[in-house]
Order: C-alpha cells, then structure tokens, then sequence
C-alpha cells in the first residue's frame, strides 16, 4: 500500500477553476474594465460637462470649436455635454435589465429542468409564446399605452430578453441531468434545491457569462432603439439614442452630434459582446477537453 | 519475401517541439500482420497515421522515412499522396459510427475512391459487399450508416479499405467498441482477410489478447518510443522489456484468479517524459544506468529499449493463482436482495423477473452485453429507474423502489461507482467537497477532515489531494476518489458498474486490486461487466443477463469453467485470452487456422 | 459468415413522424391566437377616445354615441375582440382613422415594401454568411479569421440602428455621397424600381445577420472537419473539393438551417427600427407612425402581419431543431 500510496501523487498541472478561469480570459478582462470605465463616466460626467445639456449655447448644428468641443445639436446645445450627461438611463436600466433577465431565466431553467413534470410544461410554453412575439413590438405597444416610464422600459426588456436566457441555460443544463455526479446526488437522497446550487449552478458558469454579457449589449440595443424611434427616453432629457435621432437631418453638416452618442453606445455594447465571446471560448476550450 | 512497409527513423512532434512519436522503424513483409499495442497516450495512433503521411491538426511528422512498396509516402506531392492513399495503403478506423459520413449512402463510401465507370464500381462493391460477408442488393446499397449496427458498420469501414486492393491496410483499434461477439466476427474476418487476399496489415490496439490473436509481430509502444518488437510468440513466451513484462502481468485471465499488479504511477503526457529511460520512473527495477536513454537493441531475436534486457530472465514468472481471500461455504444472510424485478422503458419492458443477493464480504458480478438490460438493472437497485416492479430487500428488511422512498440509513448502507470517472465527479468542487457532501448524509459522523482524509488514504490517494479539482487527477486516480466517496458514507453494498471499462489495463489492475481489499474488509459488493476475465478475477457469484433475463446464476468458477447456458457458453468462447503460460506451444496462427 | 443482427428502427412511421409536427403548429395557431387577444387589448387601452379622435372636439355627445354604436364600441369586450378577429379572418381589417382608407389596402402596401427589403436582404445573406464562413473557418485562427471574429463581435452587440446610422454617415451624408440617406418609395411603386433606395436598409439587416450566421458556419465547419469521418475520407486518397463540398459542407449545413430560420424571424422583428431610420414605407415605419397617431386599427393590422411573420419563421426553426435532435437521439441509439 506505502507503494501505491506515493506513486499515485503526481498530478496534472495546476488548473483554476470556476470563475477564475473566465477571469482569465483575457477578453472577458477587457470587456470588464471597459464597462466599468464606462459607468464610471457616465456617473462622473454630468458633473465635468462644461455646460448645462439642456441649454442653447449657440446656433443649431454649428461645428466644433473652442466654445463647443464637439460642436452644437439641433437646438444648439452643447454635444459633449449632452453625451457626458446622456448614460445616466442606459448605465442603471441596462444592467438591472440584463442581471434580471440571466436570473430569473436561470432560476426558471434550472428548477424547470430539475423538476420536469407538468409546472416544467407550463412554465416552457409559456416562455415559448413570449418568445413568439418580437420583443420591439411588445415594448412598443406597451410604451404606447402606458408611457415611457423608465420601470416600465426595465420590465419589458427583461420579458424580452428573459425567455431566451432560460432556453439556453435549460439547454446547458439537461445533459447534466445525467452526469453520474447528478445520479450520484440524487442516489444518496440529497434534496432538491441542493443538487441545483451545488451540482447544477456551478457547471453552467460559462453560458451564465456569456449570456449575461451578451444581454447586457441587447439591452442597451433595446432601451437605445426605443429613445431612437421616439419611445424611450423623451426629449428635452440628454439620451444617447434619442441624440441619433434628433440630429439625424444634421448628419452631413454636423456628424459629431450623431457620432459621438453612437460611439459611446458601441462602446458600451462592445463591452458586454467581449465578455460574452470570452466566456464562449474559455467554455469550447474546457469543453473540448472535458 | 517481399518487404511490403519499411518505416525507419519516423518521428512526430507536436507544434512545440514535444515529441509524440520518436524514431520509430517498423518493417513488414508481405502477408504479415504486425500488432502495435500501447496504453492510452503512448502515441500509437499518431504511429498508425503518420504511415499514411497524415498528421493530425497542432501535430507534424519531424523525419523518418515510409515506404509502402516502394512509395515513399513522405516525400509525395499532394496529389501523388492522395493516389497512393487511394491504392497503396489503407485506414480502418476506431469508431466506425463516427468514421463514415452520416449523410452518404454505402454505395457512396465504397466507391467514391474508385476510377472507372458506374457500372463497373458497382460490381466492384457487390463483390466487397459479398466478400465482408453483407448483403449486396442495390437497397443495401443506397442504404446510410446510421441504419446499421455496429458490427455492419465496422464490415463496411474494412470493405471501404480494402476495395482497392491496397498493398497495406492500418487498422488502428477496429473492434475496440463492439461487444464480445461481434467482436470475434469482426476479428475473423479480418483473418480472413488477411488470407484470401494476402494482406499486409498493421493492427493497432491496447488489448494484447486481442493483437496476440491476429499478429506475426508485436510493436510495444510506450510514451512514443518502441520499448520491445518481435515476433509474438517470441515476445509473449520471453518479454524483455520490464514494461512488457508489467503489461502482461496486468492482463487478468479468464481461467484462473491471480495475483494482478498494477503499473505504479501514469503514463507521462507528452512532453514531460522523465530523461534517460522513459520508463524509469515507473520500473521496479531501475538502476543508476536508466538515467541515460537506451538504444534498441537486439537481444535473442528481439528488439529491446533496456540497458540489461538479459534481467528478464531472472523476473518472477507470471502471477499464479490466488485463493480467494474468504471463501465460507456456506452463505450468510444477503444483505442485498432483490426478486421478481421487471423494469419497463414506455411499453417496453427491459427486465424480466430478476432475482439477485449479494452477501457481505463476496461479489456478484452481473455479465451482460449491451442491451442485455444490466445498466437498467443498475439504475433499479439505485433506485433511480420510475418504472419497475419487484421487490428489494436491505439487511433483510423491505427496500422501497425508488430513492426517494428510501430512508437516509437505506441511502447510506448502498453507495454507487459509476463507469465513467470524468464525470462521477463535479469538475466545479474539489476532492474534499465532493467528499464531504457524502458526509452530510451521516449526521453521527464528526471530524470530516479526519474520516476524509482516512477515506482518500483508504484507497491510495494522499489526503493532501483533497484540496485539487477532478481535472487535476488521472482517470485512475478520479474512480479512487469516487470509491472514497462511497466509503465516507461507511456503506454495506458497493454497486460498481463497469467501473473499470474505460481505464488502461495497468490502472484497471490496481482498481481491481483495491477492490479486493474491500471484499476482504467484509464489504458487500455488486459488480456489473461485460469482461470475463474481470469477473473471474473478482467475483465470487456470477449472473448471466441475457436480453433481460438472468440465463445463468452461480458460484464463478462453475459458470466460468462449465458453463451450462449456451449464451455463457458462447460469450465465453468468444472472449480472447492471451495464450497461458505454455506460450509457444499455442502459437497464434495455429489457434487463427484452426478458427476457421 | 452470418450477418450481424440487424436492429433497424429507422423507418418511423410517416404519422408518427406528423404528429409532433402537427402538435407544433396547433400550439402555434393558440400562441397566435393569444397573441391576437394582447394586440386586441392593448389597442383598446391606448389613452384617447377613438370616436372623440374621430370627429374631433367639436362633435356633439349625440354624434360621438351614435359613432360609438355604429363602430361596436357599446359592446361588451369579449364580443368586439370576436367581432375584429371575425373581421380579420374575411379580410375585413377596418379602415384607417387617421385617412380613412381600408387598412388591408395599405397593409397591401406595407407588407410589399417590408417583404422586398426582408427578402433582398435574406437572399444575400444566406449565401453570403455560408461563404464568409467557410473561408473563416479554411483560415482558423489566421488573420482573417480573427478579423471576422472581431468584427462579428461587433457588429453583433451593436444595435441595428447604430449600424445603419454609421452606414449613412459613411455612404450617404458625411463620407461619401453616393447613395440616398432616405428610402423614398412613392406609394404603390415597386422597391425594384429604385434599387438605390434598397441598398442602404438591406444592407443594415444584412450585416449583422451575415455576421451572425457566418460565425455558426464557422464553427459547424471546424466541427465537421474535426470529425473521424473527415479524417477517413482525407486518408481514402479523396480531393480536398470533394472533402469540403461532398463529405463535410452537407452535415456543416444541417445544425445552421434553424438558426437561420431564427435570422429570418428576427430580421422580419427588426424591421420596424430599420424602417423608421431610413423612413422606408413599410410595415414597420408604418407601425410607428400609426402609434403616434393612435390609428387603432393600423396598429392592429401591423403587429399582427410582423408577429405571424415572426411566429412563422420561429416555427420553422423550432421544427427543423427538432428533426435535428430527433436525428441525433436516432444516431446515439445505433
């Protein structure tokens, strides 16, 4: 046995686990820090904007200059004050939108899959027919009837975006119904709730980041198209999409009223896209080596 | 005799540099069938496909020389490559399910390589068809491969290969998935193959009863480097090697009990070879002069890796036969039972009135091929399968069916080992807390660290283990730790099924060994296979599981020596053994010859 | 030599292989359905009175009833939601009270528009995406395939509107000044006959679906070439043609057909930003411009022709993700 006992020591190298291995992504990294340098100027910016986003400062569209940095809007407002001051919606509604999706969805998903049974049945095809509606149109209809609350916006986003979620973790979630540490759990009679947090979460980490990041960027796809299309955010209210809008006649005189919201909300987008895409490959990598 | 393959110098590296297969010849004459056995990671398969000049994708042949009957394989232009791939050698892959596209007919994969006209193809695939022994009507014909079984499947991955008459053909694991009888159909064919149509074949496989059963000669692969080459018999009656020799010595045999011993430590991953000798850091015998690497060198007829082959000679002879460690006749109280249990999946039922016991300190080995019902049966006494009736009986008192019935002492006393090691574990916790979540269900049981710790020690695992994820460990070590896990919860019945069918023969030996020592603590134990020989070296009671039904129940020794079912009787004729001590006398060919 | 026995469960019965499928379709039918009652009464709730709308502020209370009655507005709910469904069922849609003309004649208008740009913009995007990914994945981990994937990342996390603001900015006002920054379409002309007019909204749906689809093309390829079976067919001496177009692009294409369908429905679902960005007459712009003017019956009209658009394609990829699974529980069982 002495024998056994010190030859079976020698291990494969180090490996970490759990969410530090999608730390380790050097994309979910960057994805992270961008998002976060972009709520921090969005807190910060309506307190260093030069002058107030509502007020005239010139005449309509005028370019950049040394008054105006990025020039004038429609109503001659300052730009770089408007889009400093413009995130404050998008940076609180896009996150508590996306966080409530992953974990409601997750939450349905998981007990759904656990239990099966006919609550499994109800709850799927339900989320089926909310999923057979197209999100804008939801949201449109609703905006239309109740108004343009900033809740209410959350809301529908996270009915839009919450369906999706729970399929996908559904999905990621059934074949470990098989795996022989489920069997095994369940065989020494651990209850339920249990097997969930402790065999199921953990091993669904990835698509839970990837689908975080990814709704995270449709989530302020959607808030930002319906400001766009006049059902978001309402004017004289400094909003990114509601900019593009605005200043879509100006675009040829003007770009940097246009350009400058839009790069801010790719900006943001990109970083909820990069730590999707990190998590996907760290998620293929583990995957394909089991 | 004609030289048909002549492989010298051949090395394969990994992007990085890190060998995989290092300076390896192999030569062949006509006719010959030459085995290249290995474990798992001994870079035998990248062998077999570096002799069609193929490397896998992040791997590159480094040097060396092929020649296939006078092609040089290696130093072809691309469209030379793919004619003589096409005519002079040919590949049988291992999983013949994944090795032919799903989306094309048979009469696609058969002669999609040919030149010629349609008619003319079509003959030339009837005449295979009816060759490997399938049916050679245009509605076979236009057939997929996913409407075959598994055994169709591999005739038709040979006939793929051999419908152009290659000079060579490489079959690397071809009947490694297939259940025992079709195995040995498969095997014979090939046999037959290389008869009737003189054949020059390579056989790669990890099961040297199997290779000692079709091969002339034998390549022993080890961390990418031939340790030992020979002709069979040679290498079988006199191995030189001390990797060989551990190799042989860890084949359990189908006759006789014995005293298995396992390799100590693993395999190296590629790249992390110990200099010198590469098997140094797992040999008993190694000296100071291993920390250089031998040559290969021939000693009386063989080639061998070792500085002093002439040790072999002075080896211990095979392991002889052990008693079993308690053997009371007379049969004490079960503390498993189970009667008249018939399991249905829908409207079709799976078990047919099975009745088994399993008694503290023995095993019962449930022998069934795939479909036979015996993991069914395993999810029954689980008590994870909804739809069965029957009735269990624990310590003699009454067992509900399904778990969630059973109380906690019940859950406790039947604890579970399950096949496949990569995933009996959570990849997310480490050893200890995947350990300690069987603890939880023993509320008397205080000190975790130390009953833990005890556990791992228990089954030759350092407790310093504890803190490491599943990825971390071996296989081996991983179906350890879920044998701890099961012995935390200080059970009275192991359930074990197949849970040394996906290990290398030298780990499964020491997982068998750990076994045993279990028994001999008193453990009862219910061990499902579809290996005789496992059986034969564990189990003190066999059933034989049949298309649902139990056909044969009884002491080992009697099932195994004098089987009474004609199923038993043909399972058991149909296992491959290595030839017994008396090696020369039952020289493979003689045994092939006398086959058919 | 006998032949190995035969367990041959692949000829499943052509009812049984219809019954999911029918199953599926009447599950549809009452998703639909429900979805009919939700635009019904979300209509009902807009704020304003739609007799008031009508004749304006200075009708009279006797006027305004008398409207009420003729249009149905007295009757209890339940009944107009039968009354409207009956309506739409014979082709009946109302008419418009913001112009008072029929609603199935401009939704005629409409869904001509939309379905051109849809279709313009599928028909490229389909086999635009399988080419873009084929070449990725013949490139993997090369320069152009990590191009692609950066730009996929972007192009897929930014929303429509965006891209096709920048596409303006680049082809139509700013950059260069080639093509129209407005899709003007007088009513009743085909799109076709002012192609200029198509380019720029296509081109906003196509991008992000091409990036999308290519991606999983991509990834089915590298599977597919990852295979055994590949691996065989390269060892039997087969052209590297024959290997990409025979063996491996017709089981690459097969897990890409219901993300595909997915595309469609979601292209048909983004039409309505796509269209109010380039002020493009179709279904979607005329959805937005009916909310702002509170058109009831419009807004009925049109939610109801995008979301059976959407179900629609939804349904075709839910049942051809199902063939899938069903093929591969077949496979696994063999």
């Amino acid at each position: 046995m002495e024998m056994t006992l010190t030859t079976h020591q020698r291990v494969r190298p180090r490996r970490a686990s759990g969410w530090w291995r999608l730390w380790a992504s050097a994309q979910v990294r960057w994805g992270v820090i961008l998002l976060a340098a972009m709520t921090a100027l969005v807190v910060v910016g309506p307190f260093v904007a030069p002058y107030d986003p509502a007020a005239p400062v010139g005449k309509p569209y005028d370019v950049p200059s040394a008054v105006a940095w990025l020039g004038t809007d429609n109503l001659g407002r300052d730009v770089l004050s408007r889009v400093l001051s413009g995130g404050v919606y998008l940076a609180w509604m896009a996150p508590v939108s996306a966080l409530l999706s992953v974990v409601i969805g997750a939450a349905v998903a998981l007990v759904t899959a656990y239990y099966r049974g006919w609550t499994d049945l109800v709850l799927m095809r339900s989320l089926d027919v909310l999923l057979a509606f197209p999100g804008i149109l939801l949201t449109l209809l609703c905006v239309s009837v109740f108004g343009p609350q900033p809740i209410l916006l959350v809301g529908l986003v996270v009915l839009t975006l919450m369906p999706g979620v729970a399929r996908v973790i559904r999905g990621a979630a059934i074949p470990l119904l098989d795996r022989e540490y489920v069997l095994w759990a369940k065989a020494v009679g651990t209850p339920g709730p249990v097997i969930i947090l402790r065999e199921l979460l953990p091993n669904v980490s990835s698509p839970l980041l990837v689908e975080l990041g990814l709704r995270l960027s449709w989530s302020v796809g959607i808030l930002s198209s319906m400001s766009f299309i006049g059902y978001g955010i309402q004017p004289p209210a400094a909003d990114w999409g509601l900019m593009v809008s605005e200043n879509g006649t100006g675009l040829g005189t003007q770009p940097f009223a246009v350009l400058a919201p839009i790069l801010m909300i790719i900006l943001y987008t990109i970083g909820g896209g990069l730590i999707a895409e990190g998590a996907a490959r760290v998620m293929a990598r583990t995957e394909g080596k089991a | 005799m004609m030289t048909v393959l002549r492989a010298s110098g051949l090395t394969v590296e990994r992007s990085d540099g890190a060998p995989i297969v290092e300076d390896v010849s192999l030569s062949l004459d006509k006719g010959e069938v030459m085995g290249i056995v290995g474990e798992s990671g001994s870079g035998k398969s990248t062998l077999a496909l570096a002799l069609l000049a193929y490397a896998r994708r992040g791997v590159r042949i480094a040097g060396g020389s092929v020649r296939v009957a006078g092609t040089d394989m290696l130093e072809l232009d691309a469209a030379d490559l793919r004619k003589a791939r096409r005519e002079v050698v040919a590949y049988v892959a291992q999983d013949p399910g994944a090795a032919l596209n799903p989306m094309l007919t048979l009469g696609t994969l058969l002669t999609e390589g040919l030149a010629g006209g349609r008619a003319e193809k079509v003959t030339r695939a009837r005449e295979i068809l009816r060759k490997v022994g399938l049916p050679d009507d245009e509605a076979f014909l236009q057939r997929r491969p996913r409407q075959l079984s598994g055994g169709q499947q591999q005739r038709i991955a040979i006939a793929m290969a051999v419908i152009a008459k290659p000079k060579l053909i490489i079959l690397d694991e071809p009947t490694t998935g297939l259940d025992v009888s079709t195995r040995a159909k498969v095997l014979d064919l090939i046999r037959q193959l290389c008869i009737s149509d003189d054949l020059t074949a390579i056989y790669v496989s990890h099961d040297l009863a199997v290779i000692a059963n079709v091969a002339d000669h034998v390549t022993v692969m080890y961390g990418g480097q031939v340790v030992e080459q020979g002709r069979m018999q040679e290498v079988l009656a006199t191995p030189r090697h001390p990797y060989t020799r551990a190799l042989l010595d860890a084949v359990p045999s189908l006759q006789v009990r014995q005293d298995l011993r396992p390799i100590r430590g693993r395999v190296p991953a590629v790249g992390e070879a110990p200099d010198g000798c590469i098997f140094s850091d797992r040999c008993d015998y190694a000296v100071d002069a291993c920390s250089t690497q031998p040559a290969l060198r021939l000693v009386g007829g063989t080639q061998v890796r070792c500085v002093r082959p002439e040790l072999a000679q002075t080896f211990e002879m095979r392991p002889q036969a052990v008693s079993r460690s308690e053997r009371q006749g007379a049969s004490r109280p079960a503390v498993l039972q189970a009667d008249g249990i018939n399991a249905f999946y829908g409207h079709r039922q799976i078990l047919f009135d099975v009745g088994l016991k399993v008694e503290p300190g023995r095993c019962l080995a449930v022998v069934g091929e795939s479909g036979s019902g015996k993991s069914t049966l395993s999810r029954c006494l689980i008590g994870l399968h909804g739809n069965v009736t029957g009735e269990f009986r624990l310590d003699g008192k009454p067992l509900p069916l399904t778990v969630g019935e059973r109380d906690q002492h019940a859950r406790q006393r039947l604890q579970y080992i399950f096949q496949n090691p990569n995933a009996s574990l959570n990849p997310r916790r480490t050893i200890g807390q995947s350990l300690a979540a069987a603890l939880v269900n023993r509320p008397e049981a205080s000190g975790y660290g130390t009953i833990i710790a005890e556990a791992l020690e228990r089954v030759g695992i350092s407790p310093d283990l504890a803190t490491r994820y599943p990825a971390e460990l071996s296989g081996g070590q991983r179906q350890r730790v879920a044998i701890a896990r099961a012995l935390v919860a200080n059970p009275g019945v192991l359930l074990c099924d197949e849970v040394t069918s996906s290990l290398d023969v030298s780990v499964q030996a020491s997982v068998i060994e750990l076994l045993r020592s279990l028994l001999a603590d008193g453990l009862g134990m219910l061990f499902v296979t579809h290996d005789l020989a496992v059986v034969r070296n564990i189990a003190d009671t066999v059933a034989v599981l049949s298309a649902g039904r139990v056909v044969e129940q009884g002491g080992a020794d009697k099932v195994l020596s004098a089987p009474s079912h004609p199923y038993t009787q043909s399972l058991l004729a149909n296992t491959l053994q290595l030839p017994t001590e008396a090696v020369p006398a039952i020289a493979p060919r003689q045994y092939v010859g006398g086959s058919w | 030599m006998t032949v190995d026995s035969q367990n041959d469960n692949v000829t499943i019965g052509v009812f049984a292989r219809l019954q999911p499928l029918l199953a599926r379709l009447l599950q549809g039918l009452l998703t639909l359905l429900a979805v009919s009652l939700l635009i019904f009464l979300a209509a009902r709730a807009l704020p304003g009175d739609v007799a008031n709308m009508i004749l304006g502020q200075s009708a009279t209370q006797e006027q305004l009833d008398s409207l009420r009655v003729q249009l149905g507005l007295d009757q209890p709910l339940w009944w107009q939601y039968l009354i409207w469904l009956g309506g739409i069922l014979r082709g009946d849609w109302g008419t418009s009270l913001s112009n008072g003309q029929p609603v199935a004649d401009l939704l005629a208008l409409g869904v001509r528009n939309s379905a051109t740009l849809s279709g313009v913009a599928l028909a490229v995007m389909l086999p635009l995406s399988l080419l873009v990914g084929v070449i990725a994945a013949q490139f993997r981990d090369g320069f152009v395939d990590k191009i692609f994937l950066g730009m996929s990342m972007v192009a897929n996390a930014v929303p429509d509107f965006v891209t096709g603001t920048v596409l303006v900015a680049l082809f139509a006002t700013t950059v260069l000044h080639v093509l129209p920054a407005v899709s003007f379409i007088p009513p009743g002309d085909s799109p076709f006959s002012y192609p200029d007019a198509l380019v720029l909204p296509a081109t906003t749906v196509i991008i992000p679906g091409v990036m999308y689809l290519a991606r999983l093309v991509r990834v089915a390829v590298i599977d597919v070439m990852a295979t055994e079976y590949i691996q065989t067919a390269e060892l039997k001496g087969l052209s590297p043609s024959r290997v990409l177009f025979r063996h491996a692009l017709p089981n690459a294409v097969a897990p890409i057909i219901p993300a595909a369908s997915l595309v469609a429905a979601f292209t048909v679902g983004g039409v309505v930003v796509v269209e109010y960005l380039f002020a493009y007459p179709g279904v979607g712009s005329a959805l937005v411009d009916a909310v702002t003017n509170r058109d009831l019956p419009v807004i009925q009209a049109n939610v109801l022709v995008i979301a059976s658009a959407y179900f629609i394609f939804n349904l075709i990829a839910d049942s051809l993700a199902q063939r899938d699974e069903a093929a591969g529980q077949r496979q696994s069982k063999a």
